[in-house]
């Protein structure tokens, strides 16, 4: 007990010194994660809207893969990722992005993919179910309709994002096999907690869990605050 | 008599069940016109099947001189000189305001007289002071006298209703009534409301519509169909009994 007590004293010490190998590894985990969620929303949330709005053949077919690759394991996608980076014969290796910060926001911008395009779809349609009959009995065209639509499932489609984002800096296999967990090159929270040897970095590891569990807190948070999202600001 | 909306040999199926089969209605402009049945008759089917939101399996719908047949959408000019109140009001994730503004908006109003609009529904209502709140923090009654503000802001020709008040208060339903019939009467809107209220469809009706079973039993003036019915289905239904 003495030996954990003293390692989450030396841990605190590191936060509140701002020691610069751990808040160096804190911003490259925020980086990779924020770069991957950015990519990633610019085409999921138009793709999940589209596919949820859309009358086409084989969509119930395309909505179960997309809800089964929701859950995906990182350590999969991030082989697969090694494995095309790592190619010689391939474009990607001439690029040589393997073990860089670039081939993680790759994996992780892959594994957020069909977790916000299959929560944007969710939020669509039920959004669209509720609203639709109203808004164009009011008078809505079809391109107002899907306009309203999208306002009107903002808060979800927000919610949908968070989710991926805290789903993402939770994550370990994808980063692991792609980045390599380079100390000041590659290594994010996860793989330092992960990979952790000896006493230095276990407390290093230590504040690390301190941060991602109070990042997991307030993920949450935000979720809770979407969800009830009912106030609305000044017109 | 001119008529607002006109059903021939129309017929609704759904799965293979003919919900509806309507030989001929003719609803008349101007009018409060009633639809009164027990419920799975077809009512709401049929204000849909009018409003264009439902189109007809078979037959010819007419609304304002202009003849639908199966398969021809209204277009959007005709869809907009209507407007629908359903059962549950379903507002947007958005102010009053902005809630009541939203048809105007549709329609490219220019803002000054959007807001002139909205204020004097508001005003109607009995809800003015509530124009900035958020619209899902309402009360059911306030909910349900929104819904029909944003529904007669625009003036429409026609207002097709589905049982407004079915689940209000007394006070929520005479205010409600008292502002269809202002629409009614001030902008000579042609009313459809859908109920189950025998004393709603007395109070409000010019005429009355009786649905049973997806069929027409007896349809005409208000005071004949209620002092006098033809029916021995109709006058059981008066009387509060079961029909079916
Ligand atoms: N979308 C639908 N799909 C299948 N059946 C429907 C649908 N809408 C209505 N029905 C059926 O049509 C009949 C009439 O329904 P409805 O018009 O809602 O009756 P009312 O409004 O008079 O209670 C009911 O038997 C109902 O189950
Ligand atoms: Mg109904």
């Amino acid at each position: 007990m003495d030996y954990f007590l003293n390692a989450f004293v030396k841990a605190i010490e590191l936060l509140v010194s701002f020691d610069e190998e751990l808040y160096g590894i804190i911003f490259l985990s925020l980086k990779v994660s924020a770069s991957a969620i950015a990519v990633s929303s610019m085409i999921a949330v138009p793709l999940g809207i589209g596919i949820s709005m859309g009358r086409f053949w084989g969509k119930k077919l395309l909505v179960s893969i997309i809800n089964a690759s929701m859950s995906i394991p990182p350590v999969v996608v991030g082989l697969v990722v090694y494995i095309i980076l790592s190619n010689k014969t391939g474009i990607f290796h001439t690029l040589r992005l393997l073990f860089t910060p670039t081939a993680m926001i790759i994996a992780q911008t892959l594994l957020a993919l069909p977790i916000i395009t299959g929560l944007t779809i969710v939020a669509v349609k039920s959004v669209h179910s509720r609203i639709s009959k109203t808004a164009i009995s009011l008078g809505a065209s079809y391109t107002q309709l899907v306009l309203l639509v999208i306002k009107e499932a903002r808060y979800a489609i927000g919610s949908a994002i968070i989710t991926a984002f805290g789903r993402l800096m939770a994550e370990v296999g994808a980063v692991m096999m792609v980045g390599g967990n380079i100390r000041y090159k590659t290594r994010v929270m996860t793989t330092a907690i992960a990979l952790q040897k000896g006493m230095g970095e276990f407390e290093l590891a230590l504040a690390l869990g301190i941060i991602l569990l109070t990042m997991a807190f307030i993920v949450n948070i935000l979720l809770d605050y979407f969800r009830d999202e009912k106030e609305v600001p000044r017109t | 008599m001119s008529i607002m909306f006109e059903l021939r040999d129309v017929k609704k199926i759904y799965d293979g069940k003919t919900v509806l089969r309507i030989d001929e209605l003719k609803l008349e402009a101007g009018k409060i016109n009633a639809i009164i049945g027990p419920s799975g008759a077809g009512k709401s089917t049929l204000l849909q099947l009018l409003n264009g939101l439902e189109g007809s399996s078979e037959g010819a719908i007419s609304f304002d001189g202009e003849k639908y047949t199966k398969g021809k959408k209204i277009p959007l000019n005709e869809r907009r000189k209507m407007a629908m109140v359903f059962q549950k009001p379903t507002l947007f994730n958005s102010s009053v305001y902005e809630n009541i503004a939203y048809p105007l908006k549709l329609r490219r109003i220019p803002t000054k007289t959007i807001s002139q609009k909205v204020n004097e529904v508001l005003e109607l209502v009995g809800l003015r002071d509530k124009a900035r709140q958020g619209a899902l923090t309402l009360s059911g009654g306030e909910a349900q006298r929104i819904s029909v503000a944003r529904a007669i802001v625009t003036h429409p020709k026609a207002l097709l209703l589905d049982e407004p008040t079915a689940n209000l208060d007394p006070a929520n339903v005479e205010l409600i009534e008292r502002i269809i019939k202002h629409a009614n009467s001030a902008h000579g809107a042609t009313v459809v409301i859908v109920t189950h209220n025998m004393f709603q469809a007395k109070r409000l009706g010019d005429n009355i519509v009786f649905l049973l079973n997806g069929q027409i039993v007896e349809s005409g003036p208000s005071d004949i169909i209620f002092s006098d019915p033809k029916n021995e289905k109709t006058s059981a239904f008066i009387r509060g009994e079961m029909v079916c």
